[in-house]
């Protein structure tokens, strides 16, 4: 974890190792950042959507803002940043299905629909650009060397300072043919939260992708009925991003109070 | 009964509803289908019950939407979130430790389920998954089979407690409580234990534990025995049962049905099998499975897996005779729990003997304690997805790190809160009786679907 900012680099993202490949990659190189030349053979276009996965910065360490704290870790500022883009040879089975995706896959590159695919802790997960992700889906479950046949579950995670990808949709499928698992990632914009549903292809998404609204608010375009599934129809928010307050209220005990937990000083 | 134009329950100043609602407030039904039948014909045929979500029937805070002609249901649909607690969100509030607490809750019948695929995801992502001690690891085999023992007996309990087999239910539950005085015995607790921690488990096995669990099988195995004797060719039973909830392989697949109900298609899938952890491949039992793609399928199917799991257990037992005194939590200190338990005077809290350590001996461990108790470890940046085969199907905890002392997000995928999506293509175009047979062979539990 570096202690600069993006900003230290005037506006470019610090410097960073693809944490955790298989053992059989290299570590992502410089040529895989940000605005730099892509270094992919086959690959065409530079791809924007191609970046460091930088999606937020820490300050401080005790909570405290402002004086109060004498220690100077109140001035430490890590950035956070998740597994970057891996490199072929991905190693087992992954180039394999990559290859398979990328062979059925005819309307042009697949670096288009899939801009990047980060291998971490033994785990796949291919960025798909939210326009091809319901092609995708498909061939992941029809491709007789893919046979994704199984949807696990779609979910959404919220990175508020992961700007223009605010919002992210990540759907875990299982091929039983084969007995593998990957992840499809999405991102899309928090002021334009649509990402394509994929209840078409996996109808068991049905539920997923309403409890994803009801939770983040992303819109899942051609859904069946997307409406709040856990929390009451006229609910205000989404209560799962970040922005949304856990909510609660002091609690006194002894004399002494106890504040709700998302007030409570905490570390960062 | 009355009925009127307008829903009383309706929000004041609404629009009328289309069409008469009904108000009924029971022994009335007769005045009801009466006061239809002078109706023109649509009226009179198509009916629709809000059945739950407080109903003995629907399996907990279930609510089922149905559409009737006559008893036979046109559409059934599932209405859900009256126990929404937002387990998820507080997660994201308490460290990584902490979370174990929060999560046990969710699907309340098989907490260690829950406990266990976080902890794996959390162990995943600090990368530590091969520093997990052995004998932590068939302590975690151990809980979770005799949880699977549990809850196997919960759902055939409540099955038949739906469908009017009260003995079913009384029995299911004495057995269930063997199996709960063992979890007290270990964990100290009966349900939300947060004894399955990253790294390892909170404490050894007390020393009489290996003991009672010699008395303790023998006893479960003669008691699985009466069940079988009772219901497997109980004329009545499989009335009830057979050929009711149908869903065959392709519509498991679709729905992403998993669990029993997959397996009562004769799809062997069983992650224990296919996608071990925690040492589940060097153990020696048999994937269950049936071939009728129905409740009675599922029935059996459970109490098959009862047998397999008692098993299991018994080889875990061998293991922790070999293995004692051995840890059971991760060497790293720095992601160890500090402090050791033990019963006080005032119930389980930090031992003594560690209190006089920190306070008394060493300022180095009084600190370490204090940044682990507060601050907790951090843990590298990713997430991570490790399913288990959990007593109603694929449970998995996908988790993201920010790198911080706290998930960023963990989302449980729950077995029941997808298998529940079958309950119309299960119902549908049977009876009504049918309906709750249907949703008690996936056992949802309302706690794991709401979360």
């Amino acid at each position: 974890m570096t202690s600069q900012t993006p900003e230290d680099k005037g506006g470019q993202a610090p410097d960073q190792r693809a944490t955790a490949q298989t053992p059989e990659n290299a570590p992502s190189t410089v040529s895989d950042r940000e605005g730099s030349v892509e270094s992919h053979p086959g690959a065409g276009e530079v791809d924007t959507t191609r970046r460091v996965e930088h999606v937020g910065t820490r300050v401080g360490m005790f909570g405290v803002r402002g004086s109060g704290d004498t220690s100077g870790y109140g001035g430490l500022v890590q950035a956070t940043i998740l597994p970057g883009a891996a490199q072929r040879p991905f190693g087992g089975w992954f180039d394999e299905a990559y290859d398979a995706l990328a062979a059925a896959w005819t309307a042009g590159p697949l670096e288009q629909a899939v801009p990047h695919v980060v291998i971490h802790r033994g785990e796949l997960t291919l960025h798909v650009h939210r326009d091809h992700l319901l092609e995708v889906a498909r061939l992941m479950r029809d491709d007789a060397r893919l046979r994704f046949e199984l949807c696990s579950g779609v979910s959404g995670v919220h990175y508020p300072q992961d700007a223009g990808a605010e919002l992210h949709v990540v759907v875990h499928l299982l091929s039983m043919t084969h007995n593998r698992r990957l992840r499809l990632e999405v991102t899309c914009h928090d002021a334009d939260p649509h990402v394509p549903s994929i209840v078409p292809v996996y109808p068991t998404a049905d539920w997923h992708e309403r409890e994803t609204y009801d939770m983040f608010g992303v819109i899942f375009d051609g859904h069946p009925s997307l409406t709040r599934i856990l929390m009451p129809d006229d609910w205000p928010g989404h209560p799962q991003r970040k922005d949304y307050p856990l909510g609660g209220i002091p609690v006194e005990y002894k004399g002494g109070t106890v504040p709700p937990p998302d007030q409570r000083r905490a570390y960062n | 009964m009355t009925t009127e134009q307008q829903d009383i329950f309706a929000e004041p100043g609404a629009a009328p509803e289309e069409g008469r609602v009904f108000t009924v407030t029971g022994q009335d039904w007769d005045e009801i289908a009466a006061s239809l039948s002078n109706d023109d014909d649509e009226i009179a045929e198509r009916v629709v019950v809000n059945m739950g979500p407080q109903h003995p029937s629907t399996h907990g805070v279930l609510r089922l939407i149905l559409e009737l002609e006559g008893e036979t249901v046109t559409e059934a649909r599932a209405g859900i979130g009256y126990l929404h607690t937002g387990i998820e969100k507080n997660m994201e509030y308490r460290t990584w430790v902490q979370g174990v607490t929060f999560c046990t809750r969710m699907d309340y019948l098989s907490p260690f389920y829950n406990e266990m695929t976080y902890s794996l995801g959390v162990e995943r992502l600090l990368d530590i998954e091969d520093q997990i001690p052995e004998r932590a690891q068939v302590i975690r085999v151990m809980m979770l089979e005799l949880n699977r023992v549990s809850s196997h007996l919960v759902a055939i309990a409540t099955g038949g407690m739906e469908i009017g087999a009260l003995t079913v239910m009384t029995c299911g539950f004495r057995e269930r409580e063997l199996v709960l005085d063992l979890f007290e015995l270990i964990t100290g607790l009966r349900m939300n234990h947060a004894y399955i921690r990253p790294g390892g488990v909170a404490q050894d096995l007390p020393h009489n534990a290996l003991d009672e669990l010699r008395d303790f099988l023998p006893l479960m195995r003669k008691r699985l025995t009466e069940y079988a004797a009772l219901c497997n060719a109980n004329p009545i039973f499989r009335a009830r049962l057979d050929g009711v909830g149908h869903l065959d392989l392709e519509a498991c697949l679709a729905l992403g049905v998993t669990g029993p109900a997959l397996r009562s298609t004769g799809y062997p899938w069983d992650l224990r099998k296919t996608q071990p952890v925690s040492g589940y491949e060097t153990y020696d039992f048999d994937v269950q499975t049936w071939d009728t793609a129905d409740s009675y399928g599922r029935f059996r199917i459970r109490l098959a897996e009862m047998h397999e799991s008692l098993r299991i257990v018994e080889q875990c037992m061998g293991r922790l005779e070999k293995s004692e005194g051995a840890p059971v939590m991760v060497a790293d200190k720095k992601i160890a729990w500090p402090s050791q338990l033990a019963i006080g005077s005032d119930g389980m809290g930090n031992s003594l003997d560690h209190i006089r350590h920190i306070m008394g001996e060493s300022m180095e461990a009084l600190i370490h304690h204090f940044k682990l108790v507060t601050e907790g470890f951090r843990v590298p940046p990713g997430q991570a997805y490790v399913p288990l085969e959990s007593p109603r199907g694929e449970l998995g905890c996908h988790l993201v790190s920010d790198g911080g002392t706290r998930p960023a997000r963990a989302h449980f995928r729950d077995p029941s809160f997808v298998n529940l999506q079958a309950t119309g293509l299960m119902s549908e175009g049977g009876m009504v009786s049918d309906v709750i047979v249907a949703i008690a062979s996936i056992d949802p539990v309302m706690g794991g679907v709401d979360r």
